[in-house]
């Protein structure tokens, strides 16, 4: 994802003199992430369909590139409009970290990482050993209730619509998931395509979580419910501690914007929209 | 199924972003029209449960969600982040100190 960034920085190699001029500084603080700016250098966005039905986005004339110097499409007008909508959204400066769809698209496209949808699955299906929701803490009380009554209720479901087991366990290590539970989620995660498994492995590192991510894409959490849920601990921490804004708020407002492109970002890429219109009946 | 606010409400708050980001013009963009031609399409059905109209609730509930948490962390962005580091005498003016002036060295006046 980043280096996706990174390469759209480098491709336009006069970034950073441009950044001179910019009325922001280019010495931004390294506390938020990829907070590379450009100015922008078109007025009009839109939207076209090019060969294979694919739709392509046009700044004034020119046609939008990924980093790598392919030509920017996607799978349907959704997604395309979504994308447009984020390059008409900025103003003087193209501010990339947020435009968290097209960064996506950027990564289905490019593919930086170079690797094949199965091994995205088993770095995704890694994650399961690790998963947030998974482990649990041993004391405050108060906590511990807390993940109890907040995580539990996830992890059934969960367990159920897959007929898997998972568990939860406050041991260092984690619990014991069975070979039988990630197998289910890999021939599950098969029907995905290429795109709604970047998506899909987006979502899921942002999280820290498959299962959440899961009920999240099965809509049975929305996006505000997963991430509040990802973020259970510090949630509890806020309420005893208080809640820094520059801080805290910062990090949720990020992690939902992120979360919420990445679900959307499945959602669009992986339906094959079916217009079925009901016939008239005089 | 996530508790889902209704799709009035979240088709008028998209269009609150939309009009936050866009400007006075927002009703002449592609975004505008795909989104009202979408909630419209979808606002008549039958009784019975439909999948799409759900899906497609869930897709602008999502959506809105991404429209509102990009603008609020661009808003906070610009105010704790977006002006890079401060000095260190702005920094210590914040909690109403100053900097000391080192005698004979740096910043001594003579």
């Amino acid at each position: 994802m980043f280096r996706s960034l990174v390469r759209l920085q480098s491709r336009f190699g006069n970034a950073l003199s441009l950044c001179k001029e910019c009325p922001t500084s280019p010495f931004s603080l390294k506390y938020s992430t990829a907070t590379s700016e450009r100015r922008k250098f078109y007025q009009d966005v839109s939207i076209s369909q090019g060969e294979g039905g694919l739709y392509e986005i046009n700044l004034d004339q020119r046609k939008l590139k990924t980093p790598g110097g392919k030509l920017f499409t996607v799978p349907n007008e959704a997604l395309a409009i979504a994308v447009a909508t984020e390059w008409d959204a900025q103003r003087d400066t193209l501010k990339f970290y947020t435009m968290h769809l097209s960064t996506l698209c950027n990564t289905a496209l490019d593919n930086p990482t170079q690797r094949n949808k199965d091994q995205m699955i088993n770095a995704a299906l890694k994650y399961l050993e690790t998963d947030t929701v998974c482990y649990r803490v041993d004391d405050p009380y108060g906590l511990v209730e807390l993940q109890k009554n907040e995580w539990d209720p996830v992890l059934h479901w969960i367990e159920n619509r897959y007929n898997v087991t998972i568990g939860s366990s406050s041991n260092i290590l984690g619990p014991e998931i069975p070979e039988a539970t990630k197998d289910t989620f890999r021939q599950h995660l098969k029907s995905y395509n290429f795109w709604s498994m970047t998506g899909l492995e987006y979502v899921i590192t942002q999280l820290k979580s498959v299962v959440l991510s899961f009920g999240m894409i099965d809509k049975h959490l929305s996006v505000e419910q997963a991430v509040l849920l990802s973020r259970l601990e510090e949630e509890y921490q806020i309420q005893s501690w208080g809640n820094v804004e520059w801080a805290h708020d910062y990090d949720m407002y990020e992690l939902r914007a992120r979360t919420a492109a990445g679900a959307l970002f499945i959602q669009l890429s992986s339906e094959s929209s079916t217009v079925k219109r009901k016939l008239l009946q005089d | 199924m996530a508790g889902l606010s209704s799709p009035l409400r979240v088709c008028r708050g998209i269009l609150k972003e939309l009009r936050a980001v866009q400007g006075p013009s927002y009703k002449r963009s592609l975004a505008y029209n795909y989104v009202m031609d979408q909630f419209r399409k979808n606002q008549v059905t039958g009784e019975r449960y439909c999948r799409a109209q759900q899906e497609a609730l869930h897709a602008s509930h999502t959506y809105l969600c991404l429209l509102t948490s990009t603008r609020n962390h661009l808003a906070l962005h610009n105010i704790y982040h977006g002006k890079g580091e401060r000095s260190p005498e702005e920094a210590a003016g914040l909690v109403g100190l100053r900097m000391p002036t080192q005698p004979g060295g740096k910043g001594w006046e003579k």
